[in-house]
């Protein structure tokens, strides 16, 4: 069933009884060829394009709960490519290309709306580090712009211009970024990856490797053993544990970030605005809550939700960007447990198991790099070399002393 | 959260700051043969368990000393605290 106006518009007619499911819900065959742990963005994404590759190939998906319960339906839905290092910037743009043509690729509609990125300045340190980081994008074939003070009032009027602390000097815009439906890009894929032959398996946990002399075999599984040829894990959050199972320690702790959403209001926020200086960003949903967000709470954490000092603090820094963000009331907060690696970038590739790879650490930036993230865990279960843009992902950099910092904090993970 | 600091009673977590894990009082030896692989895990690799965990919390804005907190990281329950100090020299004793 392939989704289009002509059908929306015919099933309104015929008082849509012609809906049916997006996927099976199989049960688990005795082995497979590829298994990807993790039902979420990734797993799912990674599922799509290694199935779109590789047709013939018997494909799995495991996943504890059911598809999309973690942080894809946790985030804040923003995607965009301003990243400053080589390691990361050309991934990043990599995915904002997928992003652009995600719906037509998978014939679903993920709301994707580049309704464009604005990183607030406020001293002249920072614009000149903004305009590096412009630079390191432009060079990455991103877009970015330099905005002075009136350009960006002109786009965003409502905010504190000449608040005492961090008067407004400028901006950093990336028209191309934007924001996209979270849930429906797990949907869009998991119905891509359905399609192409995959078994989505839902309430199915693992609770062991079979490694036989350094080599996979396969899962033990809250419904049994399942055999592999090679095991993709994707569990961003709960990566310590399920490599524990393997034997291996991982360099990265599970922190807790928060996230909230404000009432339905009227159309009043562009795009998304970010004031990193005060630990606060925000966006407007189709909907029209202000979904908004700051800092993590800073201590290990797998609860899913996090403690009052930090709703005070993003409160405290959305009050002082816009005043009037005050006369909204709360809707809703939540949390989600947060890949915290040591340098803030991710993981992606081979472990000392052979046929066992890792897709981790996405610290609270594994949304927008939902399509390459898939894209390039998919090339690497398929082909064993990683993909062009996601070769400084390697597991080891941390002991060979190449470490993605975009931040320059050092192994504080709770810092990035 | 609340932390019970040994010396001044039940303090707010606000007045502290967080590092992480306590193994990181054990610093390897940077003399022996093996300290590269061995600094290298005790940098970068963490147990980084859901359920008990002991964690080195710093009382920045209090008495300004090191703790080290044994805590649920699936509830946040806070289940005690020692000096960091009478930690390590237990260690050391050992």
């Amino acid at each position: 069933m392939r989704f289009s106006a002509l059908r929306v518009f015919q099933q309104a007619l015929t008082g849509h009884k012609g809906w049916g499911p997006l996927w099976r819900n199989p049960d688990p065959q005795p082995a497979y060829d590829y298994v990807i742990v993790g039902g979420g963005g990734h797993g799912l994404a990674t599922a799509y394009y290694l199935a779109n590759t590789f047709r013939q190939a018997r494909i799995a998906v495991l996943e504890r709960g059911w598809l999309g319960q973690g942080n894809i339906g946790r985030n804040t839905t923003i995607i965009r490519s301003n990243y400053l290092l080589p390691g990361n910037e050309p991934f990043y743009e990599f995915s904002m290309k997928l992003w652009e043509g995600l719906e037509q690729e998978f014939n679903f509609n993920a709301m994707v709306s580049q309704r464009g990125i604005v990183n607030l300045i406020h001293t002249d340190a920072q614009r000149d580090a903004y305009r590096r980081r412009g630079n390191a994008m432009l060079l990455a074939g991103a877009d970015a712009e330099l905005l002075d003070r009136d350009q960006v009032r002109a786009m965003i009027p409502f905010l504190n211009f000449d608040n005492a602390r961090f008067p407004i000097k400028g901006g950093l815009l990336q028209r191309r970024a934007g924001t996209a439906r979270h849930d429906g890009v797990a949907w869009g894929y998991a119905r891509g990856a359905d399609r192409a032959g995959v078994d989505l398996i839902q309430n199915c946990e693992v609770t062991g490797f079979r490694i036989e002399a350094g080599l996979i075999r396969g899962l033990e599984t809250s419904r049994g053993y399942i055999g592999a040829g090679k095991v993709g894990v994707a569990v961003a959050g709960m990566t310590g544990r399920v490599m524990a199972m393997a034997g291996m320690r991982m360099p990265i702790e599970s922190h807790v970030l928060q996230a909230f959403v404000s009432e339905g209001l009227k159309p009043t926020i562009p795009g998304v605005i970010t004031f990193g200086a005060g630990h606060f960003y925000v966006s407007q949903s189709d909907k029209g809550g202000l979904v908004f967000g700051g800092d993590i709470d800073g201590y290990n954490s797998y609860a899913q939700r996090g403690n009052l000092p930090v709703v005070e603090d993003v409160a405290e820094g959305g009050m002082a960007l816009m005043p009037m963000i005050g006369r909204a009331r709360l809707l809703r907060i939540w949390g989600g447990i947060m890949d915290m690696s040591m340098d803030g970038s991710p993981i992606i590739d081979r472990t000392p198991v052979e046929g066992l790879y890792l897709n981790a650490g996405w610290c609270y930036g594994g949304f927008k790099a939902t399509p390459a993230s898939g894209y390039a865990f998919a090339h690497l279960l398929a082909t064993d070399r990683p993909h062009d843009t996601a070769q400084a992902y390697r597991l080891d950099r941390f002991a060979r002393g190449h470490v993605i910092d975009e931040k320059g904090m050092g192994a504080t993970p709770n810092l990035h | 959260m609340l932390i019970p600091h040994p010396l001044l009673g039940l303090r707010d977590a606000q007045e502290f700051t967080y590092l992480g894990d306590a193994r990181l009082l054990d610093r390897p030896d940077g003399l022996a043969p093996d300290a590269a692989e061995a600094f290298a895990d005790y940098v970068y690799l963490r147990d980084n368990p859901a359920g008990l965990h002991r964690e080195l919390w710093f009382h920045e804005q209090g008495d300004r000393s090191w703790l080290v907190v044994t805590r649920d990281t699936v509830t946040h329950e806070i289940l005690g605290a020692e000096l960091a100090r009478d930690v390590a020299l237990a260690r050391r004793s050992k």
